[in-house]
């Protein structure tokens, strides 16, 4: 337990209720919370109930890949998510210096329970069912799938999500990515699930699946800086009304 | 059922490639040398290498290496990788059990005529082999718990799918019956090693009430 006495003691609820106040100033991380009308909110990181008071706690995964990240560092402030991460901690008052990161394993950031981040930015995909045991800022990327495969695989021209049901496809293990293999493109194959998505582009390059598939921007990535001989085979919309990323936070905790 | 056909197969081979190698190191003419010191390289390195690295550096490593005639299967090659690493032990049961063998014994059936070859097959290994029955056991239960491990190279087997069900429910039950399930499979291998290991004291016990 990370979590202090006097945070496990302070009432969530009015520290969520702090939090929503200067969110919707700062309009980046509105909370889901209520907001309330009647309190005029001292915005000052001071006094803004993180997990470690006046340091903004930030979680991602480890390796943390482009295009979100870049070199591995999410605190190098490059990449998409480390920018709208240092983006999101200006507008709260913070300074660059008052950001630390920590490693999040992505299927554990989104599991019940204590968390050791004040938010966690790793492509998580807001979710009815993720919605029950976390809570989601708004949606700061809509996103699609996409299937990349190799240029010589037998579904390197496929047109339909049917040409893709005989395939032999990859994905990490509990993303939206392999909820959208199993769901919507239905394979005649079982999927093959890896621990994350280098495991996935090491079996594809090696010929043991002939796809992946993976977020539209890493798709983007994999296909354009790391395999010359990749494609886009198609992209999808994965859930009706578009699969969104949110900023990850503790179920009704005291976080931004 | 993914984990009991790996578990199988590499039962099978880990049997007779570990014998081979226990015979190996124990060659004691001077122009078996060769044969003693890879066995004895073999074991060393496979006992101090973690399992999980062998089946990632096979599984993973060799079909990247997209050699031709070379089956890719992670299933394939995550099998091999639990031959490998489990071979290096279960020769060094076989081992412990060939050298518990009494000198005299061997020295016995040779001065009857048997050649070196013969004792070793009808004298030496029937009694060694039967006094290592529980630890060889031992180390099935072991093997079939660790075939979990080739979930890495992406088949979906038990603790994959438990995993798959729980991080899309939040619903930790799908571990408690993987465990089960593990367990199931794993207890009647467990009853038969102490039944073995009774009626082997019963038979030794014999001889001396």
């Amino acid at each position: 337990m990370r979590r202090s006495f006097l945070m496990s003691a302070a009432l969530p609820a009015i520290a969520a209720l702090a939090l929503a106040g200067c969110a919707s100033e700062a309009d980046t991380t509105a909370t889901d919370t209520t907001p309330s009308p009647t309190t005029s909110q001292d915005c000052s990181p001071e006094s803004l109930q993180t997990l470690t008071p006046g340091t903004l706690t930030v979680g991602t995964d480890t390796p943390a890949y482009p295009p979100y990240f870049e070199d591995d560092d999410p605190s190098n402030g490059k990449g998409f998510e480390s920018a709208v991460a240092y983006a999101v901690a200006d507008e709260l008052g913070f300074t660059s210096d008052q950001v630390t990161w920590v490693t999040v394993p992505f299927n554990k950031s989104y599991a019940p329970g204590d968390k050791d981040f004040d938010f966690d930015i790793n492509q998580i995909s807001i979710t009815p069912k993720r919605q029950k045991a976390v809570d989601f800022s708004d949606g700061y990327y809509t996103v699609n799938q996409a299937v990349v495969a190799l240029e010589d695989s037998p579904i390197a021209n496929a047109t339909s999500l049917a040409e893709l049901r005989e395939a032999k496809l990859g994905a990490q293990v509990g993303t939206t990515s392999l909820d959208f293999i199993t769901n919507d493109i239905q394979p005649t194959q079982q999927p093959l699930v890896y621990n994350d998505t280098n495991d996935a582009k090491s079996a594809l390059e090696a010929g043991q699946i002939d796809g992946i598939v993976v977020d539209l921007p890493t798709a983007y990535y994999v296909t354009a800086a790391e395999f010359d001989n990749a494609k886009i085979v198609g992209q999808f919309p994965a859930q009706d009304g578009g699969e969104q990323f949110g900023l990850l936070m503790a179920k009704g905790g005291p976080a931004p | 059922m993914l984990n009991i056909k790996i578990f199988l197969v590499a039962e099978f081979f880990i049997l007779i490639l570990s014998l081979l190698i226990a015979l190996g190191r124990g060659l004691r003419a001077p122009v078996a040398l060769p044969v003693r010191i890879m066995c004895t390289v073999y074991v060393d390195f496979f006992r101090g290498v973690p399992t999980i690295l062998v089946i990632l550096l096979l599984g993973f490593g060799v079909p990247a290496l997209q050699l031709k005639g070379v089956t890719n299967s992670p299933v394939v090659w995550g099998t091999v990788a639990l031959i490998l690493s489990y071979t290096a032990y279960v020769a060094e049961v076989y081992r412990a059990g060939i050298e518990s063998i009494h000198p005299s014994q061997r020295a016995a059936a040779r001065s009857l005529g048997l050649s070196s070859m013969q004792t070793t097959r009808y004298v030496v290994l029937p009694q060694a082999v039967r006094r290592v029955i529980p630890p060889l056991l031992n180390d099935f239960i072991a093997l079939q718990k660790e075939t979990a491990l080739v979930s890495l190279l992406g088949p979906i087997e038990v603790l994959r799918s438990a995993q798959i069900n729980a991080s899309a429910n939040f619903n930790y039950t799908a571990y408690v019956v993987a465990a089960l399930l593990f367990v199931a499979i794993t207890l009647p291998l467990t009853r038969l090693t102490d039944w073995l290991q009774r009626r082997d004291t019963r038979r030794r016990m014999a001889g001396a009430m």
